[in-house]
């Protein structure tokens, strides 16, 4: 049971400073989580604190790669506002 | 100690008296400030209009993490908060940025200010911020530390602040209603959770006024920074300016939201848009009353080397930095001599505008003030028109000549013997360069600048802006009292300005 890091990560330490196991780990092109030391934080937080502290969407996913934090929900953007955004290529996330 | 609160009220210079110091030809913008605050200020070139031409800053990039999330930041890029968006070209660790600030500052001796902005909250990067802090105190003691913050965790670092002899701090306040707040602030990460809405900007709110107390009560120097947000904090800011200053910031600086689509923050995709020159103009007239000091704020970004408006960051890459050798007691001595020199000009500068007879006491009171655009370096009247990226933007009055802010333009001569087709639109673009420039400098009734074109000339006198080239290299205020004069004298004055009622 781990948590990933996708290619949307963009190097900001925010979840590296708050891993309550030491997981995260600097790397190129971006940082990765060692999935022997992660634990999803069960035991120690309520929520995993890479997922609660991380500022883009889609950079954290779980074994099944769902992402913790989807499209629209840390900018608070609709998702049809997305699409048409995407459409115009003014964002890049990908829509589920 | 209680830092003294600044209020909105004009400092006393009625009963025909004259403030000491405020009475320039330009009023002294650092005037109002008790002795202690404007010693430590008037060198700074961020607080003071005068020091800025002279004294560099520099910004390093050491504190990438956030702890919030504001609709006017894209964390894809940078911070807009303190800095302009565009990519941090390098973050530094706490010793690289050691060695790039003593590179810096032996390369730049006139550099005496070294911040922490970002790209993320520097207090939600204790480790790196502090660390960074303690190497400087003990190993250049000649530059001064400022640091700024969101505020979410400032209450814990007021007394290792304190400690590392930081004597300014800047805290980003855009509200004091948390529902204004939930408009500008989706998110913040506190107590190990996301916290979203109206609770979030409720405890954001409450440790940013913490934090302002608990540093005002150490002493330490204390400036607001607003992003105003038309439509949303505008004329909220007003009480966040009184409710700042009551709490002890010694001032409150205005700043315009910057959103663009191509920015990918939340307000440039949702078309929130920025204030008109003139909207930011009265709210920072109103919120910062007599107090003009930021207004040649430049928003740099949180990697900016040199002077103000200027960026020297590529001469000072970690690779270049890698090779240099850098005594730092040498360049302490160099260093001193230099910031001697320019503390000595400054000085005489500042008593011969006191020695001076003001022109401005021979305009009757009751004068209307102008607003004059003033292609400017340096502090005096230095630029081609058409080579001017910015035009500074000074109002004449009665009282005297004030800086109000600065606007930006977009080049459209290329130094060739003709201005190329700047003043002609491209098929596709419904104005020209030149007609864009022109719209910006809106409000001003008269441009400076040390030589104009035949071309712009006309479409400036078209657009009831007066070109005006017979000032070249004088200083800046002395050339806009001038003009004033002349218009006084002129009987221009007794008429409304076509451009007036915008202004």
């Amino acid at each position: 049971m781990a948590l990933q890091i996708t290619a949307q990560c963009v190097n900001c330490w925010a979840c590296y400073d708050v891993c309550p196991n030491d997981a995260i780990y600097e790397d190129k092109p971006h940082f990765l989580i060692d999935d022997a030391k992660c634990t999803e934080c069960l035991g120690d937080h309520a929520d995993p604190q890479c997922a609660a502290i991380c500022p883009i969407e889609c950079a954290i996913i779980d074994e099944l790669g769902e992402a913790l934090n989807p499209p629209g929900s840390l900018t608070g953007i609709p998702l049809e506002k997305l699409a048409e955004l995407a459409a115009q290529g003014l964002v890049t996330t990908e829509l589920p | 100690m209680d830092l003294p609160v600044i209020s909105n009220a004009p400092v006393a210079a009625e009963g025909g008296g004259c403030a000491s110091s405020g009475c320039g030809s330009a009023p002294d913008a650092l005037a109002h400030l008790p002795d202690e605050i404007r010693a430590k200020v008037q060198d700074h070139p961020c607080y003071s209009e005068d020091a800025h031409h002279y004294f560099a800053r520099m910004h390093v990039a050491v504190a990438p993490a956030c702890n919030i999330q504001c609709n006017y930041c894209n964390r894809k890029y940078d911070c807009s908060n303190e800095s302009r968006p565009g990519v941090v070209s390098e973050l530094l660790t706490p010793d690289q940025a050691l060695k790039k600030i003593k590179a810096v500052a032996a390369e730049i001796p006139q550099m005496t200010v070294l911040g922490i902005a970002g790209p993320g909250d520097p207090l939600a990067n204790p480790g790196r911020t502090f660390e960074t802090f303690r190497m400087l105190s003990e190993q250049t003691p000649d530059i001064k530390l400022c640091v700024s913050t969101n505020g979410l965790n400032l209450p814990q670092y007021a007394d290792e602040i304190a400690k590392h002899n930081i004597d300014h701090v800047t805290i980003t306040i855009n509200c004091v209603d948390p529902e204004i707040g939930a408009k500008i602030y989706p998110w913040i990460y506190w107590n190990n959770k996301r916290i979203r809405g109206v609770e979030g900007a409720r405890i954001l709110i409450e440790q940013q006024q913490k934090g302002l107390e608990a540093l005002t009560s150490r002493g330490i120097l204390v400036k607001v920074n607003s992003v105003l947000i038309p439509g949303v904090n505008d004329e909220h800011l007003k009480e966040v300016s009184k409710i700042v200053k009551a709490k002890g910031a010694f001032l409150h600086n205005v700043m315009p939201l910057i959103a663009e689509a191509e920015h990918g923050t939340y307000y440039g995709l949702m078309a929130q848009r920025g204030p008109t020159d003139e909207e930011l103009q009265a709210l920072q007239d109103e919120c910062a009353g007599d107090m003009s000091m930021m207004r040649h704020c430049r928003q740099c970004r949180a990697d900016a080397v040199g002077l103000l408006g200027e960026d020297r960051g590529d001469e000072f890459t970690m690779d270049k930095i890698d090779v240099m050798d850098v005594d730092y007691e040498a360049a302490m001595v160099r260093r001193k001599a230099v910031h001697d020199d320019i503390i000595n000009k400054l000085e005489s500068e500042r008593a011969a505008k006191a020695a001076k007879v003001p022109v401005h006491l021979s305009i009757a009171a009751d004068t209307r003030p102008v607003l004059m655009a003033v292609a400017g370096k340096n502090g005096v009247v230095a630029e081609h028109f058409g080579h001017a990226r910015e035009f500074l933007i000074y109002e004449a009055s009665p009282e005297g000549v004030r800086f109000i802010s600065h606007r930006k333009t977009e080049l459209y001569c290329a130094g060739l013997d003709t201005c190329g087709d700047g003043g002609v639109a491209a098929e596709d673009e419904p104005e020209s360069v030149l007609e864009r420039n022109i719209r910006t400098l809106s409000g001003c009734e008269v441009v400076l600048c040390s030589k104009i074109g035949f071309e712009p000339w006309g479409m400036l006198e078209a657009a009831g802006i007066q070109p005006n080239g017979e000032h070249a290299m004088e200083p800046i205020e002395d050339a806009v009292m001038a003009v004033y004069k002349e218009m006084y004298d002129a009987g221009k004055l007794a008429v409304p300005g076509q451009a007036r009622q915008v202004a």
